[in-house]
């Protein structure tokens, strides 16, 4: 027996950063929106409670905010000889969950993508030639830089995000990242105050010619009012970033910036812990006439609405899409079908620096507190006589230097007994680390589908996850790590570890929760599972908004362009949609 | 039955308007409305969440509890059946229908202030709200405070009516704060401290009020325990925004922003600042702080430190808009620490307002703070940074608590 509920003119579909500014937005409008998040409410001062949030065991390594594979598993493998099996707990990401999202658990990097990134595959078959890219699915995303710039400038002064512009309107500044695109003006807020690592960093690296600049944070450096009237703090160099929420209201997520706003409004809604089942189609399968969720008391409900808006993790929207055959199934073998196609990730490696006398606090930091190079980011440097194409941002970031997890010791330190001890305490204060943040090129092989086999506990096939680094991106990072051997050096120390990403990709260790693709944009409904918009090429009153959307990825965490994409998104339906509802491009 | 309250309303505005002080219907509903935002009716008279003005929610006074009556007009359970003599009894001289005595906790003694006009504009408003089907069981007193003549007595010691009359040595702008705080925003029935029978202490006027386990700090222009430190730009800010540069409004005074400041006039809101800024504090001089190397100011600047500082920030100053600021903080340095033990204790949420609408939460430090290590921070809190107050005892974090855990 399923519960029918009265219209509504949107559903949405998770209520985190991108649901959160849909949300706004169309209420903006005029529209009677309900969100439907299937995690729990969640309150700064109740939830992340300034007397317990920084709990390591709790947050860091029980997961307390994260998705639970009991409510939904993944399976994976690394190619399609393999049989795919489900994860007993996740690990190598860590989707988020509840009203907030990963946007609650987040660091705080806030990057623009260069512009070639965003014409990616025509920028690179110009510069090097098809051949260079021939083992790679690259694509181009359907929408230029320049004409994100406003939707980025948006999303940073919602969010009050520090740092220094590298080039405004065209014009290099000193202090910023000379490779960026054009901004339309500065950061909100100026970069945050560094500490010692990091301003040791940015020294070595100037010393051998690189640029070196503020990592762009969502830590507030000063006490701010964003454009909603909403405000927020400065941080304090807690350290209790990445996998806590932030107690003191100075790391930007949908809680500091938006929900205040949101909730008073009369014609939005939210419903926590309801679980969208799937989108509920028309039966010619062109049209969606809203979700069925099972709601907070565990009865079948359907939520009709004119529009509906897919705002889950960029995972769940495809798997969603799906299960609500919305689209056609990505095929690897023939390389056609759009849903599921161009699943990305990130291409990381690592570096530690051993210092004899040193003392870097590590313990005074926060998730975006820290210096980048991006000279060896996306196609900021000349690859014609180098064997791949992309690249990464090198990241002096120190973070989560708390007690139980950040241990550093040298190679060869035994792994327990009194010469461990004697080890963790001398290099605790005395190790440098820094590391690439890689791109992650698309390939045919690397897809999303449905486990033929593993079910959800509603009886629903688990999402399925078929990955492994490319060999194009294997090269681009271990050049990569050549390269941070040289800041290594520069750097001295007494001892350098650099690490080298290997082929293999292993689900159980934490390396990224980057996951990009699988319901990407695009100007061909051959190659794309939405249009420039995020529309659905198959469903025009769905849209599909996330880092589902990225045809590849950069070198870059990607909540800035994910961001940016909500308030793209949300003007197309605006500006366009509503006032003509239906396909925005014809193909 | 609506159409015949409808009715019943119209008959009883046109015998108002035959008696001379009438104008046109419409402006007159709507002058009232305003004038029910200014004296704040929905505070008591709407449960929260519940039909406007059909009923509030209980009101704990040291007597005992008062639950507010249905003030729509329905004719079997609000005062549908009243005539505008009643009303206008109720509101001048506390005498109801039928000569029904009224406590005080329905603030008669400062509506007293009212003009005729404003008086007649609200029962204009009242006759055409929604009538709501609701009976409410206003005393709940026990004896002997249950039998209502006692307030004949009460009256006579406490109350003369008497109609609001301005001073002409003043501007036109400080007599209308004047006659907005002492009549229908009633601000004395919290600020103004009362005596053991429950009246304002007029001698200490807006010195500070303690109700239902807060207090209402001191609003004179005292520059120690009051608000002398605000610029009356501040005054209209915080009233208008639920916060200014210093301090966010939260506890029964984000409710009094959230109801009715915020959406009065900037004339009214101008006029009530003129008028504070020339309240005259008790003018005391300041206590003299406990020694910064004190034993308690050790332990409590230890546990500011530790838990308070993040937010409050270590000098005290807060962030605007999110944080209050402790240092020189009326709140603070007001002799009676009820609020902040309280605000430990319980934690609490700022009101929202459209122009501010952050609602900054502190969460509750009962859990990981005993008694002693709550009356040190407070302490500590109230004795640094230019604040000076009397310690905080365990003893009363101890009474709190017990009247928290009621």
């Amino acid at each position: 027996m399923v519960k029918k509920l009265p219209r509504k003119d949107v559903v949405i579909v998770g209520l985190g950063w991108t649901g959160a500014i849909l949300a706004h937005e169309l209420t903006d409008a005029g529209l009677d929106v309900v969100a439907i998040e299937r995690g729990p409410w969640r309150d700064t001062a109740t939830d992340f409670n300034v007397a317990y949030a920084p709990d390591e065991l709790r947050y860091a390594i029980r997961k307390d905010l994260f998705l639970q594979p009991a409510q939904e598993a993944m399976t994976m493998r690394n190619n399609i000889s393999q049989t795919a099996l489900p994860m007993r707990d996740y690990g190598s990401f860590l989707p988020g969950t509840g009203v907030g999202g990963a946007g609650t658990h987040w660091n705080g990097h806030t990057w623009r993508f260069f512009p070639s990134d965003f014409v990616l595959k025509t920028h690179l078959t110009e510069r090097y030639g098809a051949g260079r890219i021939a083992d790679l699915t690259v694509q181009d995303w359907g929408v230029t830089y320049d004409e994100l710039e406003n939707s980025f400038d948006r999303f940073e002064y919602l969010a009050g995000i520090s740092g220094k512009a590298g080039n405004l309107n065209g014009k290099i500044e000193a202090g910023g990242n000379p490779f960026e695109g054009p901004r339309s003006r500065e950061y909100p807020l100026p970069p945050m105050q560094m500490t010692y690592a990091p301003t040791l960093f940015a020294e070595a690296a100037r010393s051998i010619g690189l640029h070196p600049f503020p990592t762009p944070s969502a830590n507030l450096s000063k006490a701010y009012v964003n454009p909603l009237g909403i405000a927020m703090g400065q941080c304090t160099f807690c350290g209790f970033c990445e996998r806590f929420g932030c107690a003191n209201y100075s790391k930007s997520s949908a809680h500091t910036t938006i929900l205040p706003v949101l909730m008073r409004k009369s014609n939005f809604e939210a419903r926590t812990e309801c679980e969208v089942l799937k989108v509920d189609l028309a039966p010619d399968g062109k049209t969606a006439k809203g979700v069925t969720y099972v709601d907070v008391t565990g009865e079948l409900c359907e939520q009709p609405a004119d529009i509906v808006l897919l705002n889950a993790y960029g995972l769940h929207n495809v798997r969603l899409m799906l299960l609500s055959k919305i689209g056609t199934p990505y095929d690897p073998a023939t390389g056609t079908g759009t849903v599921g196609r161009n699943y990305a990730y990130q291409t990381n490696a690592s570096t530690q620096v051993f210092f004899e006398g040193k003392n870097f606090n590590p313990f005074i930091a926060a998730g975006a507190l820290g210096q980048t190079v991006d000279d060896y980011n996306g196609d900021a440097f000349d690859h014609a006589a180098l064997d791949f194409v992309g690249g990464a941002g090198i990241n002096c970031i120190p973070t989560n230097g708390r007690p139980i997890a950040y241990r550093p010791t040298p190679p060869g330190t035994p792994r327990w007994g009194s010469a461990w001890k004697k080890a963790a305490k001398e290099n605790y204060g005395n190790t440098l680390t820094f590391s690439s943040q890689g791109s992650s090129y698309a390939a045919r092989g690397n897809y999303l589908d449905l486990d033929p086999t593993y079910k959800d506990r509603f009886g629903r096939p688990l999402l399925r996850m078929t990955f492994d680094f490319p060999d194009n991106d294997i090269r681009m990072s271990n050049w990569v790590s050549d390269r941070m051997q040289q800041i290594a050096t520069a750097l001295g120390g007494k001892q350098a570890v650099v690490g080298r990403t290997r082929k293999g990709w292993n689900s159980v260790p934490y390396q990224s929760t980057h996951n990009t693709g699988g319901a990407i944009m695009g100007t061909d409904p051959n190659t794309s599972a939405v249009n420039r918009h995020l529309q659905s090429w198959d469903v025009p009153n769905v849209f599909v908004v996330g880092a589902s959307a990225f045809p590849q990825n950069a070198g870059k965490n990607p909540t800035g362009p994910v961001g940016a994409l909500a308030f793209w998104a949300a003007d197309a339906i605006r500006n366009h949609y509503l006032k003509n509802p239906g396909k925005l491009v014809q193909a | 039955m609506k159409k015949a309250a409808l009715l019943a309303g119209v008959v009883a505005a046109a015998l108002v308007s035959a008696s001379g002080f009438a104008s046109d219907l419409f402006d007159r509903i709507n002058a009232g409305r305003y004038k029910a935002v200014l004296a704040d009716c929905a505070a008591c008279h709407t449960k929260p969440g519940g039909r406007p003005f059909a009923g509030g929610a209980p009101l704990d006074t040291p007597f005992g509890k008062l639950i507010p009556s249905n003030i729509t007009p329905d004719r079997e359970t609000g005062i549908g059946n009243w005539s505008y003599a009643d009303f206008r009894g109720a509101l001048k001289e506390g005498v109801g229908k039928g000569g029904k005595r009224l406590y005080p906790a329905m603030p008669y003694p400062a509506y007293s202030a009212m003009t005729e006009a404003d008086i007649a504009d609200l029962w204009a408003y009242f006759q055409k709200i929604e009538p709501v089907d609701n009976r409410v069981v206003s005393n709940q007193l026990p004896f002997p405070f249950s039998i209502r003549t006692v307030m004949i007595g009460w009256n006579l010691l406490n109350f003369s009516p008497s109609e609001f009359k301005p001073d002409p040595a003043k501007s036109a702008e400080w007599n209308r704060g004047a006659y907005l705080l002492n009549g229908p925003a009633h601000c004395g029935t919290c600020h103004t401290p009362k005596s053991l029978l429950g009246a304002d202490k007029t001698d200490q006027f807006l010195r500070g009020g303690n109700l239902q386990s807060w207090v209402a700090p001191d609003i004179t222009n005292d520059a120690h325990k009051g608000i002398g430190g605000w610029a009356a730009e501040d005054i209209v800010a915080y009233l208008k925004t639920g916060a200014n540069r210093f301090d966010i409004a939260s506890g029964p005074m984000a409710e009094v922003v959230a109801n009715s400041t915020q959406y009065w006039t900037d004339a009214d809101l101008n006029a009530v600042a003129t008028y504070l800024k020339d309240i005259k504090g008790a003018g005391s001089a300041p206590p003299r702080p406990l020694d910064a190397g004190d034993p308690l100011m050790l332990a409590g600047k230890a546990v500011f430190i530790d838990r308070c500082s993040a937010c409050h920030v270590s000098s005290g100053e807060g962030t605007p808009f999110l944080f209050p600021k402790l240092a020189k903080a009326p709140v603070v340095n007001g002799d009676d620490p009820t609020s902040l033990i309280r605000v430990v204790l319980e934690g609490s949420q700022a009101g929202t307002t459209k122009a501010r609408p952050t609602t900054p939460a502190m969460p509750s430090f009962a859990w990981n703070l005993g008694d002693a290590e709550v009356a040190s921070v407070l302490s500590y809190v109230r004795n640094s940074w230019g604040n000076a107050a009397p310690a905080v005892t365990p003893a009363q974090v101890k009474d709190m608590r017990t009247k928290l855990a009621r």
